[in-house]
């Protein structure tokens, strides 16, 4: 038996299967940080923080000419988000139906992708993690129209390779910034692939977790990076004779190693 | 495509592979190689009849064994399944076959994405490159 207690659970294998086919599918669809940043992990639940190096000296210690220092640790946040399911209708799994109603399953993924993007762009002061559009020191571009996206990006490249950042590039788009751009054309082409042209063919992200617009980062390797201990997973809460409390989970901490390498571009009306 | 590159022992067509599953396949293909050598120089030494050569060869094997286990390092962090059997099975005690089922309670496979009751993680990992 291990922390996620699923052999506890009375649920069929069947349905087991079902639901975690829809978390890995809905997770793989919300995240975006992960497609954009470095990964180390995952180290399991033993790992509890992220050394940075660092020192953190102490004005005055408690002992007369004895220097204090505390070493600077990055601590994994634990996330978790409820699920509960009805048995009766995981029992279906095992009659044979692959149509379970999962949509628990669902909202708990969007939500736990939500946490994680959010800490990553936006950080989360808790756990010490600053994300990276708090790190970057560059003014953000400001987006007046839909027809200015491309330039905008061309503009925040430039900024970034100012700053020395070099490619290649990807494109994280909040929900609006990312609708706009997918239904709108410029003169019939569309506004994506004149984006995509800008960001030297680098990626479009979706990233729900961005509210103000979108974000321009080098995926080069070394700027930003997340470590993961407990990957995301499936645990075992509780049961009644009704339902089954699960629960989505997992830890982790990210840091900026270098702050430069990315920019907001924020749309404004 | 030059001849000989490792490369040639791809079974899809390049352009559907994404940079982490190329990049795998440069791991995976160099990890085969440093087993072959190992392979190799163990054989050699064996064989050989001079003590001084024989003792470079053996040294020979020992690099190429540093060299596997940091490439399966690699693996590791960038796979997730990898990570879970490495942790399943790496430093474990008693009969290997029985490892599994010790970690589990008995309750199915323990390593890799979750399959029924299994305690695994859902193997997300990392999807840089993804769109």
């Amino acid at each position: 038996m291990d922390l996620l207690k699923r052999q506890k659970a009375p649920i069929v294998d069947e349905a087991w299967q079902q639901i975690d086919e829809e978390a890995r599918r809905v997770l793989k669809l919300h995240l975006a940080g992960r497609k954009v940043v470095d990964f180390s992990g995952p180290h399991g639940w033993q790992l509890g923080g992220v050394n940075t190096g660092r020192l953190e000296h102490i004005e005055k210690g408690p002992i007369e000419n004895v220097s204090h220092a505390v070493r600077n640790v990055l601590p994994l946040v634990e996330l978790r988000v409820p699920i509960t399911l009805p048995i009766l209708e995981l029992d279906y799994a095992g009659r044979g139906a692959t149509d379970l109603d999962l949509d628990p399953v669902i909202l708990a993924a969007e939500s736990v992708a939500r946490a994680e993007d959010d800490a990553i762009f936006h950080g989360f002061e808790h756990a010490k993690i600053t994300g990276m559009i708090q790190a970057s020191p560059h003014t953000p571009i400001e987006v007046r129209s839909a027809q200015a996206w491309p330039s905008a990006v061309s503009a925040a490249k430039k900024v970034l390779r100012m700053a020395g950042v070099n490619g290649p590039y990807a494109l994280a788009m909040g929900m609006e910034a990312y609708e706009e751009v997918m239904a709108d054309g410029d003169d019939g082409y569309p506004l994506r692939k004149r984006l995509q042209e800008r960001a030297e063919q680098g990626s479009l992200i979706w990233a729900p977790a961005l509210q103000e617009g979108a974000v321009l980062l080098s995926t080069r390797g070394g700027d930003y990076e997340l470590t993961v201990g407990q990957d995301l997973s499936l645990g075992y809460a509780s049961h009644d004779r009704s339902n089954v409390e699960l629960y989505l989970t997992e830890s982790f901490t990210f840091r900026v190693l270098e702050d430069k390498a990315c920019i907001l571009l924020r749309r404004v009306s | 495509m030059f001849p000989g590159m490792s490369s040639e022992t791809y079974h899809e067509p390049i352009e559907l592979l994404s940079e982490d599953t190329k990049n795998t396949h440069r791991a995976i293909v160099s990890l085969k190689e440093e087993l072959e050598a190992i392979d190799w120089y163990q054989q050699r030494a064996e064989a050989c009849t001079d003590d001084e050569l024989r003792s470079i060869l053996i040294h020979n094997k020992n690099e190429e064994v540093e060299h596997a286990l940091m490439t399966l390092e690699w693996l590791r962090r960038k796979n997730p399944v990898f990570a879970a059997n490495i942790e399943t099975y790496l430093n474990s005690s008693g009969p290997v076959t029985e490892v599994e089922e010790k970690v589990t309670g008995g309750g199915g496979e323990s390593a890799g994405p979750s399959s029924g009751a299994s305690s695994a993680s859902l193997g997300i990992g990392s999807l840089k490159g993804m769109k």
